[in-house]
């Protein structure tokens, strides 16, 4: 593998909670290679969307950053000061929030509100090669050019969350984020944006993280995926390995509790609820909904390890599934 | 055939806009079905469902509660509706008051319906409900709604409607909103209250994938219309309509075989959309004829109709009734 272009080690985010500490990222580890397209997956409080707002140390109180060091292309952003983090911020590492499409401001035309982007990190471009480039711009992500003189509400669902895949990708940036961007759509409409988001990646040469819940869109989508449960990283593999061979308990509930268009039978759920984040059992965390859990599985958290093949896996009877 | 609900050339619009143009369907009493109902966003699902509720009127046509007019039932008529038809909505979060503790949303209906005559019958009703959606009524009861998972909100909807004892649940999009692991749990406990209680159930939703693992029947709509329904296992595993076939074909699947987005495209006919079959514009293999009428139904087979002119060498549907295309799509009592 080449030179990760993105480097998370040992990241740790906690939320101040009257009743507990919330620990919502536990010592995540990961690195991206470039072109690479990463995605996490995992039940909603699993501490996905929160690694994604701490990767852009875009995480504000009650919540806190506890330690962890993330490199972009070997520079630690927890020694930038605030302004060049910012600065970086869109330009480095770009985000597409989730419901990202309702945060387009509705009283401002598309083209002004890339126009902005630029602005604030120091593009200082002339009306006419400003205009230009947002009309370069624009076809990129599929968009007509004079969508740039529309408001929001002109557009539809999947044309809003193209214009936001164009704020994010207008200064180039090496990472690009998104929080479940096609979650509000339908999936006629997923399709063409998730082909639209891997073509400005290829054409970029930008890495993709892609936060959501979806393992058929990450099947189709990802190269690697990390699965999270409880705020930690439980198993890391190629996407092919995934579909094929999970290792990991959650991981095989996981792809087992999507509905298949193949056969028809009966769903199958994980049983129990996802823990308490202020409350852990001891152990594994996923122990108490575990098929497969034994005795030291209650007593003892597994860390990651390798298995000897290109993923890792935290779960102690990993050698004892099929 | 018994009729529980009809509805009988039914269409809705809002001033210019047409929300659902024409449909008829009926759900029968005796022989349960679970019915699905999928489309896109503003694809007129939910109209149909708010009109099957009673909560919209119809602006064409009729909708008949064992043969008469849902919106001109005496109030003897319209108290044994509210109880034969059950809602589930979408969203778990707004249906409840969050200042009472979620036992109000169980103990209502017993008492609205004079369910019970003591409280301990009262309080026993509401636990075997509970039961009967997979909660335990002690984790559950005296709780308020915050205390509760989404999941376990959405199973309390789905126990409330039980309670009741309907012939008929409408849920729409019941699911949308929990957890993909949670998906299955909830939609295997309609599917259980339909085989062991024999309630029938209209299921709203734009998963595919979920409609055919529990349905038995499906309604695929598009804007405002139905274009393709019948027995759901045919049309998903050999869709007719373009649309059904461009919506198949957009679900990203769970396995290494990669061509989801490399089909990804977005096909223009050049055709505008005026008078003609609404999917014109994106329809891959429309013709000359299509900008022409909106095409009517075709019954392709006995358990198939499809709204599209590849298929006008099939008869057309008579007076567009789907009752008689669904009639044959309940599955046999239990399955395996």
């Amino acid at each position: 593998m080449s030179r990760a272009v993105l480097e998370v080690r040992d990241l740790r985010v906690s939320y101040a909670h009257p009743l507990g500490v919330v620990r919502a990222v536990d010592g995540v580890s990961f690195s991206l290679a470039p072109n690479e397209r990463f995605g996490l997956a995992g039940e909603s409080g699993s501490g996905k969307s929160t690694m994604a707002l701490a990767i852009l140390r875009m995480i504000h109180p009650p919540g806190h950053i506890d330690g962890g060091r993330v490199f972009l292309d070997g520079v630690e952003l927890s020694a930038l000061d605030r302004e060049a983090m910012r600065r970086l911020r869109l330009a480095g590492i770009a985000l597409v929030p989730q419901g990202s499409m309702n945060s387009l401001n509705p009283v401002m035309r598309i083209g002004q509100q890339i126009a902005d982007a630029l602005a604030d990190h120091g593009e200082a471009l002339s009306r006419p090669v400003l205009d230009a480039r947002i009309a370069d711009l624009l076809p990129t992500v599929g968009l007509r050019p004079d969508v740039a003189s529309m408001y929001p509400h002109e557009l539809s669902g999947g044309m809003k969350q193209r214009a936001c895949i164009a704020i994010a990708i207008c200064l180039r940036p090496r990472v690009i984020i998104a929080d479940e961007p096609t979650s509000a759509l339908d999936v006629v409409v997923q399709r063409q944006v998730m082909a639209t988001l891997a073509r400005v990646q290829r054409d970029l040469g930008a890495a993709v993280i892609l936060v959501g819940h979806d393992m058929g869109l990450m099947a189709q989508f990802v190269d690697r995926l990390g699965i999270m449960y409880a705020g930690r990283l439980v198993e890391v593999a190629p996407i092919g390995a995934i579909v094929t061979a999970p290792r990991h308990p959650y991981t095989r509930a996981l792809v087992a509790s999507l509905p298949s268009l193949e056969h028809r039978g009966r769903l199958q759920g994980i049983p129990g609820l996802a823990p308490l984040l202020r409350d852990l059992p001891r152990g594994c965390a996923f122990h108490p909904r575990c098929p497969i859990a034994g005795e030291r599985c209650r007593q003892e958290t597994p860390a990651l390890r390798s298995l000897g093949t290109d993923g890792t896996v935290a779960c102690h009877a990993a050698e004892a599934t099929p | 055939m018994t009729e529980l609900l009809r509805a009988e050339h039914a269409g809705r619009t809002y001033g210019k806009l047409t929300a659902l143009r024409d449909v008829s369907v009926a759900i029968d009493q005796e022989r349960p079905s679970i019915l699905a109902v999928v489309g896109e966003s503003g694809s007129g699902k939910t109209t149909l469902a708010r009109m099957l509720l009673g909560l919209v009127a119809p602006t064409t046509g009729r909708v008949l509660y064992h043969g008469d007019d849902l919106h001109r039932l005496g109030s003897e008529a319209r108290m044994a509706f509210r109880r034969d038809v059950q809602a589930i909505f979408q969203d778990p979060y707004e249906v409840y008051n969050p200042f009472y503790r979620v036992d109000h949303v169980l103990t209502t209906p017993v008492r609205k319906f004079r369910l019970a005559r003591t409280k301990a019958e009262a309080r026993g009703l509401i636990e075997t409900a509970l039961r009967a959606v997979g909660l335990r009524p002690e984790e559950i009861l005296g709780r308020f709604p915050h205390q509760l998972s989404g999941g376990q909100r959405q199973r309390i909807m789905v126990a409330r409607a039980v309670l009741l004892r309907p012939k008929l649940i409408v849920a729409d999009e019941p699911v949308s909103m929990v957890d993909a692991s949670l998906r299955a749990t909830i939609l295997e406990t309609l599917r259980t209250l339909h085989e062991d209680l024999g309630i029938s159930i209209v299921y709203i939703t734009h998963d595919l994938a979920t409609a055919y693992q529990i349905s038995d029947a499906i309604l695929v709509m598009y804007r405002a219309a139905v274009v393709e329904a019948g027995a759901i296992a045919p049309i998903v595993e050999r869709p007719a309509h373009p649309y059904t076939k461009l919506l198949i074909a957009s679900i990203p699947r769970v396995s290494t075989e990669r061509s989801w987005m490399s089909e990804a495209t977005t096909t223009l006919s050049g055709l505008a959309a005026t008078g003609g079959c609404s999917f014109i514009d994106r329809c891959p293999v429309a013709m000359a004829g299509c900008a022409d009428a909106v095409p009517p139904l075709y019954r392709t087979d006995a358990d198939r109709a499809v709204a599209c002119y590849r298929h006008q060498a099939s008869p057309e549907l008579v007076a567009a009734d789907l009752g008689d295309v669904l009639a044959g799509c309940h599955r046999p009592a239990k399955r395996v």
